[in-house]
């Protein structure tokens, strides 16, 4: 049985006055997929970076891979990928050059490499780029190129930072769909994201973070159940009426009704079934002007957990 | 693709304890990233020293020479003029080299962050730039040297022994950069290292004219300067009759060791600050 890929308690990483990691608990179990949930701020990319063993712990302990970053952080590095926020390909040379770079960057024998560049480019669905210069790739190829070029060295775990922000609905999701090969061989994946579909398509685990600490772990599934009702019903009722409407909503104490988050625009309803629900407003002649009946996601865990105003 | 296996016990792989080092490594994506360049490269190599040579060899010096010059220098005055250019185009050089690419893989392309997610080391990064300036500067003191024997300011035994010492300032240019680089924020301050340092050293350090020509003030600050050393320790085994003022009455190793600790100073320095910038 493999160590966990990732073992940290009271991680801290502070920068000067600034606690950007504060004491974080994690434990990513090798061939799972975990994904850190936060707002941008929240610390996720400064624990992805001491995990990926470029930024020096300031406090608590950490092992990657059953290795300890401080002193085995080229052998850690060794076995990891590491896809960036940020595209940092070189752009100069081509798409088969930057992964030849890297393989050697790694220290891999130039027949080993070559191998490897040609199944990379099939994962990557880039065999008709090769030797295209990357500068004239799109925003989604380029990113499956970092992804490839992170799988180089075939790493027992792949960090990615953000992966998808910024690419198109059909970047994002051929890019997902590179990624479940990945789990699927066994790869530890660990990402960030703020993208709450991301994490529910992808991870099996997630912890959210806020001002550098987790305030919920789980499932997504157990995150919805434990934090929020598996349907919710979004009702408008106009604004000069919405305060009064939603505070007699509040008031009529629905049976399925969990609870209610009032909003100057509409009220959000969690609720065990949003048909049944909306029905009964109706019969108490609460008719919303518009409404919406939906399936709870992530989203309304991570802005019940985290409040719905800006953090920056 | 066994994407779960260990590297190095891959097909073909190597252990880990017969690989190269790093820095090798880096040399290797280095050299690569040159052959996209090396147009370019050679234009510059050889299009510098004609224009220098031409302009301040060939036309300056036939004024110096008949005005009474080469009286005071021993020699002609393009082949002073070239000995003392090899030295200060390697300063160039090795200032270029340790600015601009080191500004981009630090901000412009990332491509440093990007080495750091594998086992190169920053320390492995900056000496395997270093390399890379060995064998760049190598190619281009070499080009220097065949076009100053083409327009015979020197002859082929005394370019090859202009090589070694010239290299050794360039070297100790671009570690010295490289830690200034590292250290700033944005590229206004290579602009400025450029006009107010490399210019100054390199009109002002022996390169055209004896330091004996300049007001005393301004000789101490010379001898200070790096430049100066490199041109003179050059210069001396370029040409090794030669007498003050032509080459300074140091002794080689006093210029030896001030490049030598120039050298070892700015690794350093750039080690420290490469490290601070990647390892945040």
């Amino acid at each position: 049985m493999a160590p966990p890929a990732v073992v940290a308690r009271g991680l801290t990483k502070r920068f000067g006055d600034l606690t950007a990691v504060d004491g974080i608990d994690v434990t990513v179990a090798a061939g799972e997929t975990f994904a850190f949930l936060g707002a941008n701020g929240a610390g996720k990319t400064s624990a992805m970076r001491m995990i990926a063993t470029v930024s020096p712990v300031t406090d608590g302990e950490l092992s990657v891979l059953g290795l300890d970053p401080h002193h085995d952080g080229q052998v850690i590095r060794s076995r990891l990928g590491v896809v960036p926020q940020e595209d940092n390909l070189d752009l100069e040379l081509t798409v088969r050059e930057n992964l030849l770079v890297y393989g050697l960057y790694h220290g891999l024998p130039r027949t080993v490499i070559a191998h490897r560049i040609d199944d990379l480019l099939a994962f990557a669905q880039l065999e008709d780029k090769a030797d295209a210069e990357v500068d004239a790739l799109s925003g989604g190829m380029k990113r499956r190129l970092t992804i490839a070029r992170a799988l180089i060295n075939e790493p027992d775990l792949v960090i990615l930072d953000e992966p998808t922000t910024g690419l198109d609905p059909q970047a994002r999701h051929v890019l997902w769909d590179r990624l479940h090969e990945l789990r699927s061989r066994g790869v530890t994946l660990l990402l960030t994201t703020h993208y709450m579909d991301e994490a529910e398509q992808l991870a099996d685990r997630l912890v959210v973070m806020d001002h550098g600490r987790i305030i919920a772990e789980g499932s997504p599934t157990d995150l919805i159940v434990e934090h929020v009702t598996r349907e919710v019903l979004e009702v408008r009722f106009g604004t000069a009426r919405q305060a009064e409407s939603s505070d007699r909503l509040v008031a009529l104490d629905l049976p399925e009704v969990e609870s209610v988050e009032q909003l100057a625009e509409r009220a959000i309803v969690y609720t065990r079934d949003a048909e049944a629900t909306l029905d009964a407003l109706g019969d108490h002649g609460l008719v919303p002007r518009g409404h919406l009946t939906r399936r709870a996601t992530l989203e309304d865990v991570f802005l019940r957990l985290t409040g719905r105003q800006l953090v920056d | 693709m066994s994407v779960a296996s260990d590297v190095g016990t891959g097909p073909g792989g190597p252990g880990p304890t017969r690989r190269r080092h790093p820095a090798v490594r880096v040399l290797a994506a280095e050299i690569i990233g040159f052959r996209r360049n090396w147009r370019g490269w050679i234009m510059s190599s050889l299009g510098n020293p004609i224009a220098f040579l031409a302009a301040m060899g060939v036309g300056l010096g036939s004024l110096v020479d008949s005005g009474g010059g080469s009286a005071t220098l021993d020699v002609e005055y393009v082949t002073f003029v070239a000995s003392g250019l090899l030295a200060a185009s390697a300063m160039q050089n090795g200032f270029g080299e340790g600015a601009w690419p080191v500004m981009a893989g630090l901000k412009w392309r990332r491509n440093f962050e990007a080495m750091m997610a594998t086992p190169v080391r920053p320390r492995d990064l900056l000496a395997g730039r270093l390399l890379w300036g060995v064998v760049n500067f190598t190619g281009n003191l070499v080009a220097f040297a065949v076009v100053a024997m083409l327009f015979g300011a020197l002859e082929p035994g005394p370019a090859l022994m202009g090589i070694l010492p010239a290299l050794l300032t360039g070297i100790a240019f671009e570690a010295v950069a490289t830690g200034y680089t590292a250290s700033l924020g944005s590229d206004t301050g290579l602009t400025n290292a450029y006009r107010f340092a490399i210019m100054p050293l390199f009109l002002f350090s022996g390169t055209f004219f004896p330091i004996a020509q300049l007001p005393g003030v301004l000789q101490a600050v010379a001898v200070a300067t790096p430049l100066y050393h490199g041109v003179e320790l050059t210069r001396k085994l370029v040409l090794p009759g030669a007498a003050p003022p032509t080459v300074s009455a140091m002794p080689a190793w006093v210029h030896v060791g001030y490049l030598v600790v120039m050298l070892a100073a700015g690794w350093w320095w750039a080690a420290r600050r490469l490290r601070g910038r990647l390892y945040a």
